[in-house]
């Protein structure tokens, strides 16, 4: 009974901020604006201009997620090889951006990377050839990659960590060199963080809108800013429903995936 | 630099109001108003006066396009009390019965001081003057770098020049990118005629490589940097930026522009309308209009204003004040039905998709 108890707040908190939330999207994207049933909103994927926009999204937060990989699990390895004290530091240094505001963060690059802002004019001054990657879909990339990486970063050195060291001693007492006890030993253990890395920065870089406007320019729509269009501007909310519900899709794959790589929730402690 | 010195200033502001608020002992005495106008659209001083003068406390909100303002006063989330639309957009509400009519009885200030000839331009889309009184007014033109661009500007299309390849800057709002090609090409902005629109939808995604951004805001510091060549721009925008860098200049393109009225407006399901009322007649006074308007640099209909500025270079300022008698295709933006707004929007999603 006490223990039902505890759990009240959290039942409350998902009820009223995740259930009746989604049911809503669900009925707007399921009907029209005479409330009749249809399933143009979802099929509305299918235009040009939102597959498109859809297939963008996609394609830069692979992008993303895969530069975030390759730049996350060296540093996570060299994290979890350190000692306590050490790591603690490096992690806080490495979390200290996260302390201020995300979209303050994004807007200062926009600054650093403008034509005339700051990066450019370093290199101007150096007489070395200039920058030109904002407005573009580098720029975007580089706006995931620094926003969500700490979110590769975590969950990898979560798991890295906790790797039993007698298990690599082994390895290496077998006669396993250390390329051949990384790729048989650490590498798959540290796969469930692998796979939680992946979700927690595939999905904000796939639905994001707030990246793609600062420094894209709003040349480049991802599906994010077009769902984002339909809610502020246009005020077609059916539309953005039914266009949310497709995005759902994208993201329960990717996260039954991970589900079923993370049987025993080892990268969840977070 | 310019634009994180700009936010942190933004945010000391903005604590700063609260804490005016706060302190004010007077504040709050006598009911609430709920402003919802375009971000820094006023001088927040006149608040802070109409806060003292009046014992009204003032809960303010901002947005940045008519676009994104519409459905948050149609769900009503949110009750405002005044609002300061575009004409087009004050048009829509009161075709979808959002707004209630204004009596001017309890606005003299509103009566006296609003220039005759502005309440004829309102009456376009506001028939009989009963919902709106004119705030501000303005064109759109073209704002360019002298030090860029040596040849004169007079056209629209030179906003479709390929030597200004990543140069140009257009306004990220449906109305005006297409205001901007249908001009260029001679056309009505308020079209409905499929053939021209889906002929300019062609123009604006042949531009889009040329473009450096779709912008709103940021027009300003973009051109003030000396981030872009040239930029769309509405009128009051252009004084501000020629105060911070010199080189800039602004132009009414020959083929004619968009002539815009913002208004006050009173929503239906307004809360306080008696101090709605008083906010707008305050707003009408003289001296305070003169404030906004050395503030934000934005044209005044207010008559009794024009007369109080000092400043010679200003009261002369063709920018602020131009004859308008020089061009022909001047327009106002009218509404054109949900149809129009669905078709505009699909083809504004094809340009940017």
């Amino acid at each position: 009974m006490s223990k039902k108890l505890l759990s009240a707040p959290y039942l409350f908190w998902s009820v009223m901020f995740i259930l009746i939330p989604l049911g809503m999207v669900f009925y707007y994207g399921f009907t029209d604006k005479t409330g009749a049933f249809t399933l143009d909103n979802i099929i509305a994927i299918t235009t040009a201009e939102h597959s498109k926009a859809l297939w963008e999204a996609l394609k830069l937060s692979f992008i993303s997620t895969l530069i975030c990989f390759l730049l996350a699990y060296p540093l996570a390895l060299i994290l979890s090889s350190r000692n306590v004290k050490q790591n603690s530091f490096l992690i806080l240094i490495f979390i200290l951006p996260m302390w201020m505001n995300f979209l303050l963060r994004t807007l200062a690059w926009q600054t650093l990377l403008e034509k005339t802002g700051v990066i450019n004019s370093i290199l101007k001054f150096l007489n070395l050839p200039t920058l030109n990657i904002i407005n573009k879909p580098e720029a975007i990339v580089l706006g995931m990659v620094y926003n969500f990486l700490p979110f590769m970063v975590l969950p990898l050195y979560n798991v890295l960590v906790k790797i039993d060291k007698n298990v690599i001693n082994a390895a290496r007492d077998l006669g396993a060199n250390s390329v051949q006890t990384f790729f048989k030993i650490i590498f798959p253990l540290s796969l469930p963080g692998v796979f939680s890395g992946i979700t927690m920065v595939f999905v904000p870089a796939l639905t994001t809108f707030v990246i793609s406007n600062i420094l894209g320019g709003s040349k480049i729509l991802l599906i994010g800013n077009v769902i984002e269009q339909e809610f502020t501007q246009t005020g077609n909310w059916h539309l953005g429903s039914g266009l949310s519900i497709v995005l759902m899709v994208f993201i329960i794959i990717n996260m039954v995936i991970s589900a079923l790589t993370d049987k025993d929730g080892e990268a969840q402690g977070l | 630099m310019k634009k994180l010195t700009a936010l942190l200033l933004c945010g000391i502001t903005a604590v700063s109001l609260l804490t005016g608020c706060g302190s004010d002992s007077n504040a709050g005495v006598n009911g609430e108003v709920y402003v919802y106008n375009w971000g820094e659209y006023i001088d927040p001083e006149t608040l802070d006066m109409f806060e003292e003068e009046t014992g009204i406390k003032v809960i303010y909100d901002e947005f940045d396009i008519n676009e994104n303002m519409y459905p948050k006063v149609e769900a009503g989330a949110v009750a405002y009390d005044v609002v300061c639309p575009s004409d087009y957009m004050i048009q829509k509400m009161i075709d979808n019965g959002l707004l209630q009519e204004l009596n001017f009885d309890n606005m003299p200030n509103a009566k006296a001081n609003i220039g005759a000839q502005y309440y004829e331009q309102a009456a376009a889309f506001d028939p009989g003057n009963k919902y709106c009184v004119p705030y501000c007014w303005g064109t759109v033109g073209i704002l360019y770098n002298k030090t860029m661009v040596t040849e004169p500007v007079t056209s629209w299309s030179i906003l479709w020049d390929e030597k200004y390849d990543d140069n140009i800057l257009m306004q990220d709002s449906v109305r005006d990118a297409f205001m901007v090609a249908l001009k260029a090409k001679g056309y009505s902005m308020n079209t409905m005629d499929k053939s021209q629109l889906e002929e300019v939808t062609n123009d604006l995604i042949a531009q889009k490589p040329l473009v450096q951004a779709y912008v709103l805001d940021q027009v300003r510091d973009k051109m003030i940097g000396g981030e872009a060549a040239l930029g769309v721009i509405y009128s009051g925008e252009a004084i501000y930026t020629q105060r911070d860098n010199a080189d800039l200049e602004y132009v009414i393109p020959e083929e004619g522009t968009n002539v815009w009225i913002d208004g006050w407006v009173v929503p239906k399901n307004a809360p306080n309308k008696e101090n709605a009322e008083k906010f707008i007649d305050f707003m009408c006074r003289g001296d305070i209009a003169l404030m906004n308007f050395e503030y934000i640099t934005y044209s005044t209909p207010n008559t009794a204003a024009q007369a109080l500025i000092e400043d010679e270079d200003i009261k002369n300022s063709k920018i602020a004040f131009p004859d308008l008698s020089q061009y022909e295709n001047l327009e106002t933006y009218r509404y054109l039905g949900e149809e129009g707004d669905e078709l505009y929007n699909s083809l504004w999603k094809k340009v940017k998709g």
